[in-house]
């Protein structure tokens, strides 16, 4: 099976190296990329030729442009509307989970505190979005809320 | 000296393998030139090791049998869960019917490929059935319950919320909003 190509922008450099380890343990094989923030994020996915990641993980609290704006520009570009979007925050609000759907993101999580959960909700995620990918489901209704 | 050997690859073939299923202890039955019916449950780990120690003699077993099968069981599964009637009783003995398989050995090798059990698969496309037909906006949850054989709204919307952490009426209310974003 081909590894699956991941995505991830955030600004917390101890976050970043939380969530490479956590994938790293994973069953599924995936290759991982990061970004620093939402200005580099759209710079990279606004690039001809680059590998189109099958997953964007995304924080939603970034500086200079935040997990939302992000969200908005890329469900503007149409190579990207096989991306499966992760949003992630430390908000557990229904109504900024909601909002999140609506303009878009496939899940939510809420960022748990210890390695393990991590590891759990992110095996999670990367096996149902497989079977989106490899078994014909309709990418628009992926929803998942972790 | 010279020795000049003549050989029977069908002899060959199959002493080889019926040498490695032995030392496995995985009992078996030699159908005839390169197909084996197993008739224990096998593990993942014991298929690993008979196909390691099978490369040995630089015999291999076909991947594509798995993901051929793999697909089957999807189709299957697809075709119980959109299908006009009221779903079977047990899902497990229809499938197993359905590919004249033993479950056992069909949900181990579902498992293997696709890192996801066959019930969750069942979930996930009874789910994704739900979904179309909320989406319609012409059905109460109700009759969307009983369409997918659940005991009652109440039972599909906890299992709805279960797979995908929403509940049947948000997921309503965000697709409701995002039609209402794109209208704009």
């Amino acid at each position: 099976m081909r590894p699956i190509h991941v995505l991830l922008a955030d600004d917390d450099e101890d976050d970043r190296l939380f969530f490479t380890e956590a994938f790293e343990e994973i069953k599924i094989d995936t290759i991982i990329r990061t970004v620093n923030d939402g200005v580099e994020l759209m710079n990279h996915l606004n690039q001809e030729n680059i590998q189109i990641p099958n997953i964007l993980f995304l924080d939603l609290n970034m500086p200079r442009k935040t997990g939302i704006d992000c969200l908005l520009e890329i469900k503007q570009l149409p190579h990207l509307q096989d991306m499966a979007i992760v949003i992630y925050s430390t908000s557990s609000s229904e109504k900024d989970i909601e909002d999140t759907f609506v303009q878009g993101a496939n899940v939510y999580i809420k960022k748990p505190s210890d390695f393990n959960s991590l590891k759990k909700i992110l095996e999670d995620v990367i096996t149902i979005n497989w079977q989106y990918q490899t078994s014909g489901l309709n990418r628009d209704n992926f929803m998942l809320s972790l | 000296m010279k020795l000049y050997l003549k050989f029977d690859s069908n002899v060959g073939l199959k002493k080889i393998m019926q040498e490695q299923l032995e030392k496995l202890q995985i009992k078996h039955e030699y159908l005839g030139f390169a197909e084996i019916e197993i008739e224990d449950t096998i593990s993942s780990a014991q298929l690993g090791q008979l196909s390691s120690s099978l490369s040995n003699y630089g015999m291999e077993i076909i991947e594509n049998q798995k993901s051929i099968l793999v697909q089957k069981i999807k189709d299957t599964i697809i075709e119980m869960v959109y299908s006009e009637e009221k779903l079977p009783v047990s899902n497990s003995a229809y499938i197993s019917d359905r590919l004249k398989q033993r479950y056992d050995y069909i949900s181990a090798v579902f498992s293997e490929v696709t890192y996801t059990s066959i019930e969750n698969f069942i979930l996930l496309q009874k789910t994704e059935r739900a979904k179309q037909l909320i989406i319609t906006n012409e059905l109460t949850f109700s009759e969307i319950a009983y369409m997918l054989n659940y005991s009652s709204a109440a039972h599909f919307s906890s299992q709805f919320k279960s797979v995908t952490g929403i509940t049947p009426t948000a997921f309503q209310r965000i697709i409701n909003a995002r039609r209402k974003n794109s209208k704009v």
